[in-house]
């Protein structure tokens, strides 16, 4: 029997349904909350409890990537990894290493300033599409159409003026069904896929309403997804393409804290159990 | 118990678990459940969506 630490700090519906698929599967399952964990410079694994693997659970990024670096200070093993986790929480490190690893993504231009940018987007041309480097959900992601609309945008974001606010990334508009794909990777293995269906917008976040519904899981796909996993460093991964009319599936996201309230509707598999199974292997290897 | 913003009544199920969110059905507050032992349940605030939230 072995001892998981779910860490979290919302407790959502998967994080109980890791709980008790690891009770099920005969282990223990503690849930800790890391907005009330304390852990300093000379702290030590044998301080605490974290079991013998943890998955970082966190909803909020920051929280997450910084409570897995305390864990690895510890020499505590910890899915995902600080490294996968910094590169995922992070779309243009994401997208840098899907293209260092010759996968294919959409293009995508960087810009450092809001002048910088304008002048990038005048010379490549209308639309491009506009994503903040940090945050999910699809907040922020819109298509810049026309010069106005870039416009009344790169304002807002001098405005505001926060950290990420500085870095554009912009990307190109990619020809595509409606739709996007999920796929669930566990180890580098693709366990499940969803097609994720836009209600109507541009955008296919479950979280917005998109409309879950089974993919199945061709070749193509789990060479895209096994590949796109192992570039961000393995472990357990929400790889995200698109159906680029022209070339075929593109990786445009990987995931770090994959949720899957939705694909577990229509999934074949057991996803939390096999995330589970996963980890205890993990520690076992 | 009452909600700590309306005062309109809470139902917290039982099998409800400590960092869970509970929405008031009345004034559309959410609360996290900080504490929990037995029938006594403690609330706090809970967090307001982050920039940095999701997956």
């Amino acid at each position: 029997m072995s001892k998981v630490c779910i860490v979290f700090d919302r407790l959502r519906t998967e994080e109980k349904m890791l709980q008790k698929e690891a009770i099920e599967l005969g282990h223990d399952a503690l849930m800790l909350d890391a907005k009330i964990t304390q852990i300093n410079t000379d702290s030590k694994r044998e301080d605490y409890d974290f079991g013998d693997i943890v998955l970082e659970r966190c909803v909020s990024y920051f929280r997450g990537l910084h409570f897995t670096a305390s864990l690895e200070f510890m020499d505590i093993p910890v899915l995902n990894k600080f490294e996968v986790a910094n590169i995922c929480g992070n779309k243009m490190f994401m997208t840098l290493l899907l293209k260092k690893n010759n996968i294919p993504t959409p293009k995508t231009y960087f810009s450092f300033s809001s002048e910088s940018a304008a002048e990038n987007l005048e010379k490549v041309g209308f639309p491009l599409v506009i994503k903040p480097v940090i945050g999910s959900w699809g907040r922020g992601i819109l298509p810049l159409k026309d010069k106005d609309t870039m416009e009344a945008i790169f304002e807002i974001r001098d405005i505001t003026d926060s950290p990420h606010d500085r870095i554009y990334y912009l990307q190109e508009l990619i020809q595509r069904p409606p739709r996007d794909i999920r796929v669930i990777t566990v180890g580098d293995e693709p366990i499940a896929a969803m097609y994720r269906k836009s209600s109507g917008g541009f955008k296919t976040n479950i979280a917005l309403g998109a409309d879950p519904e089974l993919c199945e899981i061709t070749k193509e796909i789990e060479d895209m997804a096994a590949k796109a996993s192992k570039a961000m460093g393995g472990g357990i991964l929400g790889i995200d393409m698109m159906e680029d009319a022209k070339r075929g599936l593109v990786v445009h996201e990987v995931n770090n804290t994959v949720e899957f309230k939705g694909l577990v509707k229509v999934a074949q598999r057991n996803i939390p159990k096999e995330m589970i199974e996963f980890a205890i292997n993990y520690v076992r290897k | 118990m009452n909600c700590p913003e309306c005062d309109a009544i809470l139902n917290i199920p039982e099998d409800a678990s400590v960092g869970e969110i509970i929405s008031c059905p009345d004034c559309g507050a959410d609360f996290e459940i900080a504490k929990k032992e037995g029938s006594n349940v403690e609330l706090k605030q809970a967090e307001t969506v982050g920039e940095d939230w999701g997956e």
